[in-house]
């Protein structure tokens, strides 16, 4: 299978505090990729790292056989590449629906008004929020936002989706409208790596779960492997607690 | 009695009394907006996030510590001893006799700058990290992400500060008298002169002051409400199927 993101011997530390330690891993392309842990634990910050929204401090981050940690490699360009979905949303707020989905087609990717708000619409239509092109960030409910935020993201037609806890902030009757545009994304083909506190809906639509524990990788599999015969005892522990929460 | 005195100065001097007040509106007016020009590019480069090393690092930093002392140097020294600075020392440095009106939208304009790059610096530090973060993610350098997501809401922060500024423009602009500009203060005290009616003369002045500042003040707050937009929207169903992305 054709690797898109192969992730070598990645650290990063705060301070003294190391937060990742030695990540090895990788996602294929058209995977859907689940990364489960309890908070604290690394997955967000791994996740972040992958974008470099935070910096890594050691390892390579090989993008189609290319190390972008190499000083001189054109980071924009690179992120242009993945669409990043964030726990807060983060829709720009001073700019409506369409264009949310607009602004970065035309300024970082050159398309014209015309094709981009044609592109924006298409995706807006498949999260369902193209009835809503004309609403500022600040009218919408947490749920739509979070389906703008996800097709302003498909919009820049990027190689790789990353989903940071996109239902952790999200009111509990807003979170099946998310994970079910999701779970059609998944289904597309398209190529998603997602943290999610979301274990059913991690267990039915990803190919392959990661779970991560103090910074590491504590094991990883398939749904059926991570979530029916885990092999560690603090995978088992995990989901122990995390399922009879919920 | 003075209220007749006041009727008399203003039918004789009127047209003197608008001239100085265009004059200072004039001066106000530029040296604001290009204040704020200038304090919006210095807030700008001043958030670059600094590269770890190399040239770029270099250029970076000499240019943070020039518009530091620049900001620091015209924020702590009168803007009347400024005037007095610039325009007597160009004529001594560069040997140029300056127009006095371009001494003064200079003056007024870089002092201004070095306050509104305060301004705008604290505008764009609240601005919450995720903005930038998701503009950067769909992979916006710092340029573009600054110019389309964070200083249209910077600006809109920003906009009741710079409304302030242009307040204290137009009633500083008066200590420009001393290089002879001719705005309002100068022209009422050449009126106070002719006539040895000084209260009466500067009573006009004071009033004239006040309904710039007043007027100003009503007009910016208009601006304001405009900048935040309607409170509805209008779903898709809701208009013509015709009128496609609407902005």
């Amino acid at each position: 299978m054709e690797q898109v993101i192969d992730i070598q011997h990645l650290n990063k530390s705060f301070g003294t505090h190391e937060v990742l330690k030695d990540i090895n891993f990788s996602v294929n392309k058209g995977e859907v990729v689940s990364i489960i842990g309890s908070s604290g634990s690394g997955k967000s910050t791994l996740l972040r790292c992958i974008n470099l929204l935070e910096k890594p401090s050691g390892g390579q981050i090989i993008y189609n056989g290319e190390n972008i940690l190499d000083d001189l490699h054109d980071i924009p360009a690179y992120r242009r590449k993945l669409g990043m979905v964030f726990q807060q949303f983060n829709l720009f707020n001073n700019h409506n629906v369409l264009n949310n989905c607009v602004v970065g087609q035309i300024k970082v990717l050159n398309r014209s008004k015309d094709e981009a708000e044609k592109i924006a619409m298409k995706y807006l239509k498949i999260v369902g929020m193209d009835k809503y092109i004309n609403a500022k960030p600040k009218q919408l409910s947490g749920g739509q936002k979070q389906r703008v935020a996800i097709a302003r993201a498909l919009s820049m037609e990027p190689d790789v989706m990353l989903f940071d806890e996109p239902t952790s902030a999200l009111d509990p009757e807003m979170v099946g409208e998310v994970l079910k545009v999701m779970k059609e994304l998944a289904e597309s083909g398209l190529t998603m790596l997602i943290v999610t506190h979301e274990m059913e809906f991690a267990k039915e639509v990803s190919d392959r779960v990661v779970f991560m524990d103090k910074g590491v990788i504590a094991e990883e599999g398939s749904p059926e492997q991570i979530f029916n015969n885990p092999k560690q005892d603090r995978t088992r522990e995990f989901l122990k607690r995390t399922l009879k929460q919920s | 009695m003075s209220l007749e005195w006041i009727v008399k100065i203003i039918s004789e001097n009127w047209p003197m009394f608008l001239r100085g007040a265009g004059m200072t509106l004039y001066i106000a007016l530029i040296g604001t907006v290009l204040g704020a020009v200038i304090g919006l590019m210095a807030g700008v480069i001043r958030t670059i996030p600094m590269p770890e090393r190399g040239l770029k690092k270099a250029i970076l930093k000499v240019t943070n510590v020039i518009l530091s002392i620049y900001i620091e140097f015209f924020r702590g020294t009168p803007m009347i001893v400024q005037a007095m600075v610039i325009y007597y020392g160009s004529a001594l440095a560069f040997n140029i006799d300056m127009n006095v009106l371009l001494a003064a939208v200079i003056v007024v304009s870089i002092n201004t700058g070095a306050y509104m790059a305060e301004i705008v610096r604290g505008g764009i530090v609240s601005i919450d990290k995720g903005q930038f973060e998701a503009a950067q993610a769909i992979g916006m350098n710092h340029f573009q992400t600054m110019v389309n997501v964070v200083l249209p809401q910077v600006i809109r922060n920003i906009l009741p500060a710079t409304g302030n500024q242009f307040v204290i423009n137009i009633k500083d602009t008066s200590v420009l008298n001393v290089i002879s500009v001719s705005e309002l203060y100068f022209l009422t005290k050449s009126v106070a002169g002719n006539n040895f009616r000084y209260f009466e003369s500067f009573f006009v002045a004071c009033m004239l002051y006040f309904v710039m500042t007043f007027i100003v003040t009503r007009i910016l707050l208009y601006f304001e409400r405009r900048l935040e937009g309607p409170d509805n929207y209008t779903m898709l169903s809701d208009v013509k199927q015709a009128d496609v992305p609407a902005k």
